[in-house]
């Protein structure tokens, strides 16, 4: 937690000691108007005193509290623009470092958890430190100053509010060793019935098909009933608490009054009206240091939570990039568009096995090379080490003849029009979706049409309402799977790439179009260097190198006609798709 | 529901408290509380006793200060004092000390007694309260009809069980006992006050409702704030999701710029929002102590100037110390309150809403049954659409023998799914029937429909559970063989024995089965049911090809027998089907077997050749 203050800024750390000041000032003002109340105890009972002296001293007491109040204000503001500051520059900055991070770190995290982290866990923290800075540094302030102003004027009263004191202190500890291992548990088992009631929802036809609505129902009694139990003893544990406070607090000015009786009655004539007059003010006091030692107790169980979630900013702030950018930026002339791969193998960070073992291939301007294999045989991994979401572990890829770690990783990127499996959309509209993203051109109205048309676009586009300024929700949520897709193809169109790589992205389309797709690319975009990853035989059938890999490694290439009497694993695949007389053909 | 949609649902449910709140409105605050109230009518004693143990304990506590004002007087009974102009020191009386004392200590344990039954009682019903609500949006999914989940989002009911039901168990709980404590002790102290001292409690009222004026102004500039802060929230928040989500794309499009560029916008809305809202929740509770501190200076004051003239003795001052705070407190304290039976109210509408929305038809008067069925079915001018304006099935006819595959193909949006979801009854019908034996499913139950059929669809459905569990689900009396029968069948015997725990390796997100297995898994599941008709919907779609032909095999077996409907979009697999529907914009345009329709060198024939062609 406290490692995290350090993304204060400068300016926010004067204001922090600005803010000490003045709460220092404000717990004096505070203090001193029971004093004023001592002084008019004091002038009441002393004869022979005026009204005017009544009318000064309350005019004291009324500026005291007005300058509390003012104070206080002023701490309030600081607070409030210390939070609002450290969550804005921490939220950048962790955005900013998202943002650098290559798919691995991405990966490690989960892209859930990230997003957890940069908004629920920096309001976390936002919300303790503008807690922290009104009441964690007031409470201590408050508390040692006013009992060390009436540690001096009688131990029995002293006494009394440190038994308050310690009866809080219990109370609290025997309810938190009692309450906060159910509160702990109580994220899991909310989460739990969520997980029951989200089964439910994503099986509906299931659980219709085979009557098991009963069955569901038992399921999810079982979870509430966990949660409920849970949920009912802590909320009864924290039932004792308020009455317990509310009864200290009494307990305690009675205990003084009470005491103060004995020592008035003990004390001498000439003294006891000061015995009194300290009476009124202690009563005050007790009360005032009672609360600040409550307001430490709820810092501090709020503060295991904040810490953990600054725990988590810290781990993504902390983390070390795995892909360093290189300073290349242009490619070699004479060599646009080719792709090498020279004994390339790649493994995950913790995994025990390599995913991809030595694989070399070329591919030349203009060409289409195809992958092709079960899940897991590695094809995707092959094309993502191009863009370098991942770095591959040995040998070395070059891109327009030169090695990929040594580009900028924008000039490399400008050069690949990356098509992924689930293909990705922006909330805007059809037109910036398509033109998204900075390679150093502009990408004009009729750069989108073109592209549109070519992914086979253009047809539902054009019936949108608005057409390319049609509005996209967040994750294209208001178009289909197809559909997005084609924009999302579109978008590595329009952005006039060296090579393209469709991670398998005509999967989602129809036979039909995504035939006619490919003939439309070919013809309207040569000289463009395609990599498909794919698993219908239909897409690759007619690409000029069909690379076959299983279990990582290469395990056959060539054309259609020759991988289907050299190679096992295609056979094997095209079996799977096509009738014996296509394979004969 | 795609597989997509799916996922973007298990998104994590980013919960928004805490930061500068805008109190939600419910649409109708008392209709909406009249129904609750009616909902937890078995509750309502147990809630009249506990409201009348807080008004009792707060009463007790009311008292209190008159009892120390007494006490005071008392004690300053020991204070030098003139009389007749000589100082004289009089003894305290310590017998009264100590009765007062006793009293006083008894109302403090009596009050912790009551303010405590009055927590405990509240939280109980509170709690079961909510577990009933739980309990009773499950059972309400199950008696929806499908047709409502079309338009609603899974994570829009998740949210009810969870978000509504936990805002209605914590605000349920403090708004009632508050609101009835926080009345009592402001009449209660407001009448105390006036009983001591006219004068003074004038003093005190007006002081501190001139306060509180001061404070609601304040507190409505502040709304428009907490709403802004609210909605710029949402905006950045919204767009770490989206960003975070597509970040292959942001980085292979070199959008990270642009985004930081767009973040840094936003960020600096929220930033000027954020502090302002802040503030403003800040300055309440100073300007809250403030106005307790302002009365009691007024009280003090005035009481003194009372006190130097003899009305009043000194006890009364000190009293009124006490009232002050017991006064302006619950004022604060109302003003939660009410925005919590706000907060409340908007959720239970949201809960009762769901509850209001129209089941399914009861059944329990339909006594005809299907026992053993031989599995004709006959499709008779079935006409249906999702919504009433969009038919989609306009005249679908057709006649299927017990013991035939049939295959549905035909491009998206041709109607495949649907007519499953008719045939299952999962929708009723506009016009026409579907017969069964010759008997129409519509006059027997939902469940006895399903009862004949068993289903393997495109997502496969797992849960976390064990891998006995899933394949077995709900069907009792299965014993360990045949599950092991099962799955040999399937060809996942070897398999499940490979994984750790066998048979019961439990599958949650650490177990990690290829979706060929899952659908294996899912086809053993079907299997176990023993239905007479099948129904696959694009069961092998998310296989690929290389495990597909495992799953082919599996499925081949489990059709075996059956009067058995495919869905595919693999035309491969439904080449040795018995019967081909070929369905266009929800019509059967073509039908017969693989070989006639090749003949007939249509739709078919071209959607068929598609897959081999070259591009070019």
């Amino acid at each position: 937690m406290i490692k995290i203050l350090r993304y204060l800024k400068l300016r926010e750390w004067l204001m922090v000691l600005i803010s000490i000041g003045f709460i220092i000032t404000q717990v004096w003002l505070e203090l001193r108007v029971p004093e004023y109340m001592a002084e008019i105890t004091t002038l009441v009972q002393t004869p022979g005193s005026s009204l005017s002296d009544i009318w000064r001293t309350g005019r004291g007491m009324l500026l005291a509290t007005l300058g509390s109040v003012a104070t206080s204000i002023i701490v309030a503001f600081f607070a409030a623009v210390i939070g609002a500051g450290f969550s804005r520059s921490v939220r950048s900055l962790l955005f900013e470092k998202v943002e650098s991070f290559s798919n691995q770190e991405v990966n490690e995290f989960s892209t859930d958890s990230l997003i957890t982290r940069s908004t629920n866990d920096i309001t976390q923290v936002q919300m303790i430190i503008v807690m922290g800075l009104q009441l964690l540094i007031r409470s201590p302030i408050m508390a040692v100053w006013a009992l060390s102003r009436i540690a001096g004027q009688g131990f029995e009263w002293t006494l009394a509010t440190a038994v308050a004191v310690f009866i809080l202190l219990i109370m609290v500890v025997i309810l938190m060793t009692l309450a906060l291992p159910k509160f702990r548990i109580m994220q899991k088992l909310t989460d739990n019935m969520n997980r029951v009631t989200r089964e439910n929802l994503t099986g509906l036809r299931v659980v219709r098909a085979y009557n098991a609505e009963s069955y569901q129902e038992d399921k999810f009694e079982k979870a509430n009933e966990e949660l409920t139990d849970t949920q009912l003893f802590t909320s009864r544990a924290m039932a004792v608490a308020m009455p317990v406070i509310t009864m200290t607090i009494s307990g305690v000015s009675l205990a003084i009054f009470w005491i103060g009786a004995f020592l008035i009655d003990a004390a001498e004539a000439a003294d006891r009206l000061g015995i009194f007059a300290n009476m009124v003010v202690f009563s005050a006091y007790a009360v005032q240091v009672i609360m600040s030692f409550m307001m430490l107790v709820m810092i501090y169980i709020m503060l295991p939570r904040a810490s953990v979630a600054a725990q988590r900013i810290l781990e993504v702030l902390s983390t070390k990039l795995s892909i360093l950018d290189g300073t290349v930026t242009q490619g070699k002339p004479g060599h646009e568009g080719e792709v090498v791969f020279k004994n390339v193998s790649f493994k995950y960070p913790d995994a025990a096995e390599h995913m991809l073992h030595s694989i070399s291939f070329e591919a030349n301007k203009g060409e289409t090379v195809a992958f092709i294999g079960s899940t897991g045989s590695g094809k995707s991994t092959v094309v993502n080490l191009i863009p370098r979401f991942f770095d591959a572990t040995e040998g070395e890829i070059l891109v327009g003849g030169i090695n990929i770690r040594d580009y900028n990783q924008e000039t490399l990127r400008a050069k690949i029009g990356y098509v992924p499996q689930k293909a990705t959309l922006f909330k805007g509209t059809v037109e910036s979706n398509v033109s998204y993203g900075d390679n150093g051109r502009d990408i004009a109205e009729d750069d989108v049409k073109r592209a549109v048309s070519i992914a086979q676009g253009t047809e539902f586009v054009e019936e949108m309402d608005g057409t390319y300024e049609a509005e996209i929700a967040q994750d294209g949520q208001n178009i289909s799977g197809g559909q997005k897709q084609r924009l999302s193809i579109a978008r590595a169109v329009a952005w006039k790439p060296e090579i393209y790589i469709f991670d398998d992205s005509f999967s989602a389309l129809d036979y039909k179009t995504d035939r006619v797709l490919r003939s439309a690319l070919k013809k309207e975009t040569a000289g463009v260097t395609s990599l498909i990853v794919a698993q219908r035989i239909g897409t690759i059938m007619d690409a000029d190198q069909i690379i076959v890999l299983d279990e990582g490694k290469i395990v056959g290439r060539g054309r259609h006609k020759e991988l289907l009497q050299t190679c096992e694993v295609y056979k094997q695949i095209a079996a799977s798709q096509l009738s014996e007389e296509e394979l004969a053909s | 529901m795609s597989k997509d949609s799916m996922k973007s649902n298990r998104r994590p449910i980013v919960v928004r408290r805490g930061l500068g709140e805008t109190v939600e409105k419910p649409k109708n605050f008392k209709e909406t509380w009249g129904k609750l109230i009616v909902y937890c009518k078995k509750y309502v004693p147990m809630v009249v006793f506990a409201l009348i143990m807080a008004a009792l304990g707060t009463t007790l506590q009311i008292l209190g200060p008159n009892m120390i004002g007494q006490l005071t007087d008392e004690i300053m009974v020991g204070l030098p004092a003139l009389a007749d102009g000589a100082p004289i020191v009089g003894a305290i009386d310590f017998a009264a000390v100590g009765r007062i004392g006793t009293i006083l200590i008894f109302f403090y344990s009596s009050s912790v007694i009551t303010n405590f039954l009055q927590g405990y009682v509240l939280a109980t019903v509170t709690q079961k309260v909510s577990k009933n609500m739980r309990t009773g949006i499950s059972q309400k999914i199950n008696k929806l009809p499908l047709k409502y989940f079309d338009k609603v989002a899974y994570g829009d009911i998740l949210s009810r069980v969870t978000n509504d039901v936990d805002t209605i168990g914590s605000t349920l709980n403090q708004s009632i006992g508050s609101l009835v404590t926080s009345a009592v002790m402001f009449i209660g102290s407001g009448v105390m006050m006036f009983y001591n001292n006219w004068l003074m409690a004038l003093t005190a009222i007006v002081t501190s409702l001139v306060g509180f004026v001061l404070m609601s102004f304040i507190m409505k500039k502040s709304q428009k704030h907490f709403a802004r802060q609210q909605k710029d929230l949402g905006v950045v928040n919204g767009y770490i999701e989206e960003i975070f989500s597509g970040h292959t794309i942001v980085k292979a499009y070199n959008g990270g710029k642009k985004s930081k560029a767009v973040f840094d916008g936003i960020n600096e809305d929220l930033y000027d929002s954020g502090w302002k809202s802040q503030f403003m929740s800040g300055i309440m509770m100073p300007l809250m102590m403030f106005i307790g501190n302002l009365s009691y200076v007024a009280v003090c004051v005035v009481g003194a100037a009372l006190a130097l003239n003899g009305y009043i003795t000194f006890g009364v001052i000190a009293a009124f110390m006490i009232y002050i705070r017991l006064f302006t407190q619950p004022l604060a304290q109302l003003a939660q309150a009410f925005q919590n039976l706000q907060r409340t109210a908007a959720a239970s509408e949201r809960v009762f809403e769901f509850f209001e929305e129209q089941e399914l038809d009861d059944e329990s008067h339909k006594s005809m049954r299907y026992e053993s069925v031989r599995g004709d079915i006959e499709f008779r001018g079935v006409r249906f659409g999702y919504v009433p304006e969009r038919t989609i099935i306009h005249d679908f006819s057709a006649n299927v023998k017990a013991g035939q595959k049939i295959a549905i193909v035909g491009p998206t949006g041709a109607g495949k799914t649907t007519i499953v979801n008719l045939l299952m009854r999962f929708y009723e019908l506009e016009s026409g029937e579907i017969l069964l034996d010759d008997i129409p499913t519509s006059s027997v139950t939902r469940e006895n429909v399903h009862s004949q059929f068993c289903m393997v669809l495109q997502d496969t459905w797992l849960f976390e559970g064990s891998v006995k569990e899933n394949i077995v689900y709900c069907k009792e009396g299965v014993s360990d063989e045949q599950v092991v029968e099962v799955c040999k069948v399937v060809g996942l015997h070897h398999f499940i024995k490979t994984l750790p725990n066998g048979y019961d390796t439990v599958l949650g997100d650490k177990a990690s089965l290829s979706q060929g297995q899952k659908q294996l898994i899912t086809i053993a599941r079907a299997m176990l049911q023993d239905t007479p008709m099948l129904i696959l919907d694009e069961a092998t779609s998310s296989v690929d090809t290389r495990t597909e032909h495992l799953v082919q095999a599996a499925m081949d077996k489990l059709t075996a027998g059956r009067t058995s409907f495919v869905i595919a979009h693999r035309l491969s697999t439904i080449k040795n089907a018995d019967l081909i529907l070929v369905l266009k914009d929800g019509d059967i345009i073509e039908s017969g077997t693989h070989k006639e329709l090749l003949q007939q060198d249509a739709f078919y024939a071209d959607l068929y050749n598609s897959q081999f062609e070259l591009a070019g």
